[in-house]
């Protein structure tokens, strides 16, 4: 049987405000423990949450960024569980009336666009962590994470192979960090995955019932976790069994899931309208004044990249990756008039040697301005592919711009018609194998003397004129 | 000295007949005498209260001093208070020495008045006859057989056993009316949102609001203009331009048009009350105020409606006593639900339980609507009930309770009972209105009867206008219990 894998996600984005949610505390990583932990992280007697509006602010980004609807009046609810990490008993967090519903995010899986409708995003509060280890016998805890702001998106089930939840996650993971909400670091639990998965035969209309994979904190856990989880259902249902609803936990160590709980101990949360909060009532002037200082979104800005810039929408869709990224190609294609030409080199030389070096973008040593100045010189034919890449990594090494290095190293292209048919006149006297092979039919032997020619030029014959000089002496 | 009003030990102080300091030695001497038959207070500290009275007195001599510096308070056991234990009358929080001051306590320390100790209380508030303190029943100073009526039934017996002038205190079903009523002391609970609860350890929050019992209306306004005011750490707090209080207690009632709800004069009325609160209409009538016959239909419903809503909100508050980071911890356990299980099953006395239960129960899964829902819904009822009433009257009057105080121990084994004596009160929390309770006579059984004088939102200066007027008229409030 053909079997169909349907993926739900909720991600939990960690909203990077100064302060708690609920607290005037601090939200910064990596604390001594329970030192950003205030009376009200503590849940003393008496003490009561009060709203960080900035927290209110963001949410509206994201909810106008999927193009949602802005619920104008939301409600905190309290969700009752019991935990020594969640000190109040309950966490806030918005159960009847989120914030943002109805939203919708575009994703690319190969050259395929697709619609995932997001159902919601909500506002609510971090619990602390249980440290386990570090105590014999006993459990530490440390507050200093409790309170702080999250959104947690879900989506529809929307999506049909760990890869398009994998696009998924990185267009919303893309999407919150050039909102500017959320700092993106998964290591550091900013942006933290569960996903639905369930598994149906292929025609059918009703969903397969659904295991929830909780806490995946990369994509790449997040892709093997899928895969192993609905090859697991698969293989259950094949062998005659039943999926039973559950939650898992994902191994990376293993590379596989295993129960956590079964629905029979799920709990009952208790929701209800936390009577400490009122409910938040948003403004139309609120709404617009958020609107007015967005920036432009990635999905707008691909689109003018096509247009204005004539790249492929694939390219498009990678250098709108990060809002550094877009920002530094617009700034490059726009000096440089070669759209194509930065596209490429961003995504080719320029990316290798980041990744290389371990670094990002925003660290790039060269900037857009003096790097288009490079492209220039391509376009105009004074340098070749070749001594471009050479060029570009000296420009890295020295900060120096590529007409001073050009002119430094004498590396301008040889485009002289005279010098270069010598250059192929010696070349073919002193290859008469070569020569001869070509002429009886073996095309590689033409590829074998231009580089012959290349090499005598210490590479700084225009290529496309030794191809056609050659073929002109040899005909 | 000790019959004196806040108003007039507010004067000595300021014409320097007496010091701080002797005024509340003078107090605790009091307390150390009645205190172990009234058990009026859970904590009393001679060294920190001398403090505070040294303090006073040298604002006093600085010329910093404010109206009320140096005037001794009582605070309900609820109130954070920075260094003092704050036990909310459980064996919960029997260990716990709070670190910070609560709203209500910071505005009291700022206006210089000394806490004369912290009083007894229903635990966790819960409670209608101050037998559900971990540290003992409160007595009646009126009657040592007799409740002190709950939850506030600390603060009522200090006020009206003259161990405090006044006393904080917090109504979240009637838990200031009701023991102001049954010791013969003025109680006023202001409009849910005037006054931050902030450091007032939770019970029902959409019904906690805290408030004063003192000897007069007059000393009750005077203390409303501590204590209320907006605080930005309570989201709940109404924002709000300060106002006097006391602006309009000396206002002539002529034109006032008192309404009286049908329903608070039906069958479940005790004659003696009933007998009581006709003539204190009657009093006012004489001052020039018109009665006007109003209804509340949905009055019997605020029962049940409270049942619900006050334990479903406690359920959640609650559980933040779990034994990990302060308070009770059970000693032995095997693992950590065992040790929720027994922290809690100690900690908690059996009231506090109960309604812990049934607020869990009717939030669960497949019962929310059919019991929280249609609670709220009545709530909305009830607050149109008052808005319709509102349209034709300045203020509401009605009875307290339906019987004066009852014996110890007499409702304590049916909760049920229990519950039901607080028709007259909990529909003013269901509506956040403010609402006072005033001395207006004694029962056939000698104890205490009170008038509740229920106000329009923000109505407090018209509350305690009509109340001081009837105070000039009448001498109940002046009645103190022989001792």
């Amino acid at each position: 049987m053909k079997w169909e894998v349907v993926i739900g996600l909720e991600v939990h984005v960690q909203l990077n405000t100064v302060s708690k949610i609920f607290s005037g505390a601090s939200t910064a990583f990596g604390a001594e423990p329970n030192t950003q932990a205030s009376l009200v992280e503590l849940a003393l007697p008496g003490v009561l949450p009060v709203l960080n509006k900035a927290v209110v602010d963001k949410a509206i980004r994201l909810g106008l960024a999927l193009d949602a609807t802005i619920n104008q009046k939301n409600v905190f609810a309290r969700k009752n569980y019991f935990y020594p990490d969640l000190p109040k008993g309950y966490q806030i967090s918005q159960m009847e009336l989120p914030i943002v519903e109805h939203g919708k995010l575009n994703i690319l899986v190969g050259d395929e666009e697709k619609t995932v409708r997001v159902t919601r995003a909500h506002m609510e509060e971090d619990a602390g962590k249980s440290l386990h280890e570090d105590f014999h016998g006993m459990t530490g805890i440390d507050l200093n994470r409790a309170g702080t702001p999250l959104l947690e998106v879900v989506s529809e089930p929307d999506m049909r192979s760990a890869e398009e939840a994998v696009a998924y996650a990185k267009a919303l993971h893309t999407l919150v960090t050039w909102l500017g909400i959320c700092d993106g670091n998964m290591q550091e639990g900013s942006f933290r995955v569960d996903a639905n998965v369930s598994v149906r035969p292929f025609g059918q209309a009703e969903f397969g019932t659904r295991r929830e994979v909780k806490n995946l904190n990369s994509f790449r856990f997040l892709e093997q976790a899928i895969k192993y989880e609905a090859q697991w259902q698969i293989e259950t249902i094949e062998d005659g069994g039943k999926v039973q609803q559950a939650t898992v936990l994902f191994d990376p160590d293993s590379g596989e899931t295993r129960m956590m709980r079964s629905k029979e101990d799920a709990h009952d949360y208790r929701y209800f309208p936390d009577p400490d909060l009122l409910p938040v009532r948003i403004s139309d002037e609120q709404i617009a004044r958020v609107r007015g200082e967005m920036p432009e979104l990635p999905a707008q800005m691909k689109a003018r990249f096509v247009d204005a810039f004539g790249v492929t929408p694939y390219d498009a869709a990678v250098l709108t990756g990060s809002r550094a990224l877009a920002g530094y190609f617009e700034a490059m294609a726009t000096a440089s008039a070669q759209g194509k030409l930065a596209a490429n080199w961003l995504i080719g030389d320029v990316a290798a040697r980041l990744n290389r070096e371990g670094k990002d973008i925003a660290e790039l040593p060269i900037d857009a301005e003096r790097l288009s100045g490079l492209l220039v010189r391509i376009a105009d034919g004074t340098l070749s592919n070749k001594l471009a890449k050479q060029v570009f990594d000296a420009m890295w090494d020295s900060g120096l711009s590529a007409d001073v290095i050009i002119e430094r190293d004498g590396l301008k292209q040889v485009s002289d018609v005279g010098a270069i048919e010598k250059m192929v006149e010696e070349v073919l006297a002193a290859n008469p194998k070569a020569v001869e092979e070509f002429r009886a039919g073996k095309e590689k032997a033409l590829n074998a003397l231009a580089g012959q020619v290349m090499k005598a030029s210490k590479g700084k014959a225009n290529p496309a004129q030794v191809q056609e000089i050659l073929k002109q002496k040899l005909a | 000295m000790i019959h004196a009003t806040l108003k007039q030990l507010s004067q000595q102080l300021a014409d320097k007949q007496v010091s701080a300091v002797e005024l509340a030695t003078e107090y605790l001497q009091r307390i150390d005498a009645l205190n172990p038959q009234l058990n009026a207070f859970i904590t009393v500290d001679r060294d920190k209260t001398l403090l505070e009275a040294a303090a006073a007195d040298a604002r006093r001599a600085a010329g910093t001093a404010g109206l009320l510096t140096g005037a001794p308070i009582a605070h309900k056991d609820i109130f954070c208070q920075q260094g003092w234990k704050t036990s909310c009358g459980s064996k919960m929080l029997d260990n716990f020495i709070s670190p910070y001051d609560a709203h209500v306590i910071e505005q009291c320390r700022a206006a210089g008045l000394v806490t004369l100790g912290r009083a007894n209380m229903d635990e966790f508030a819960m409670g209608s006859s101050n037998e559900n303190s971990y540290y003992g029943a409160v007595k009646n100073p009126w009657d040592l057989n007799a409740i002190p009526g709950g939850s506030s039934g600390g603060s009522a017996a200090a006020v009206a056993a003259r161990l405090a002038p006044v006393a904080t205190a917090t109504d979240t079903g009637g838990s200031i009316r009701q023991p102001a009523s049954h010791c013969g002391v003025t109680g006023i609970k202001p409009t849910y949102g005037v006054v931050s609860r902030f450091g007032m350890v939770a019970y029902a929050s959409s019904l906690d609001q805290g408030g004063v019992m003192a000897q007069t209306a007059e000393d009750c306004a005077l203390m409303l203009n501590v204590i209320a005011g907006f605080d930005e750490r309570d989201s709940t707090s109404l924002e709000r331009a300060r106002e006097d209080y006391s602006r309009d207690l000396a206002q002539p009632l002529a034109g006032l048009r008192v309404g009286l709800p049908r329903e608070y004069f039906a069958e479940g009325l005790a004659a003696d009350v009933g007998r009581i609160i006709d003539n204190a209409v009657s009093e006012l009538k004489k001052l020039g105020a018109e009665v006007v016959e109003v209804s509340l239909p949905n009055t019997q419903l605020s029962i049940p409606a409270y049942y619900v809503i006050a334990p479903a909100e406690a359920s959640a508050n609650l559980s933040r006593f779990d034994g990990v980071r302060y308070g009770h911890r059970a000693s032995e356990y095997k693992d950590l639900v065992d040790m929720y299980e027994k922290t809690r099953a100690e900690g908690f006395g059996s009231e506090v339980k109960r309604r812990i239960m049934v607020g869990t129960y009717v939030l669960s899964h497949g019962y929310y609507d059919a019991y929280y829902i249609k609670a709220q819904k009545i709530r909305r009822l009830i607050a149109d009930d008052f808005k319709a009433a509102f349209a034709g009257c300045d203020v509401i009057l009605g009875p307290v309770a339906p019987t004066a105080a009852f014996n110890l121990g007499e409702k304590s084994g049916d909760p049920v009972q229990m519950y039901l004596s607080d028709i007259y009160t909990l529909s003013v929390n269901l509506a956040g209105l403010p609402a006072m309770s005033v001395p207006a006579g004694f029962a056939d059984n000698g104890r205490p009867v009170g008038l509740q004088i229920i106000g329009n939102y923000f109505g407090e200066a018209k509350m305690l206008n009509v109340a001081h007027q009837f105070q000039q008229v009448t001498d109940w409030h002046r009645k103190a219990p022989a001792l």
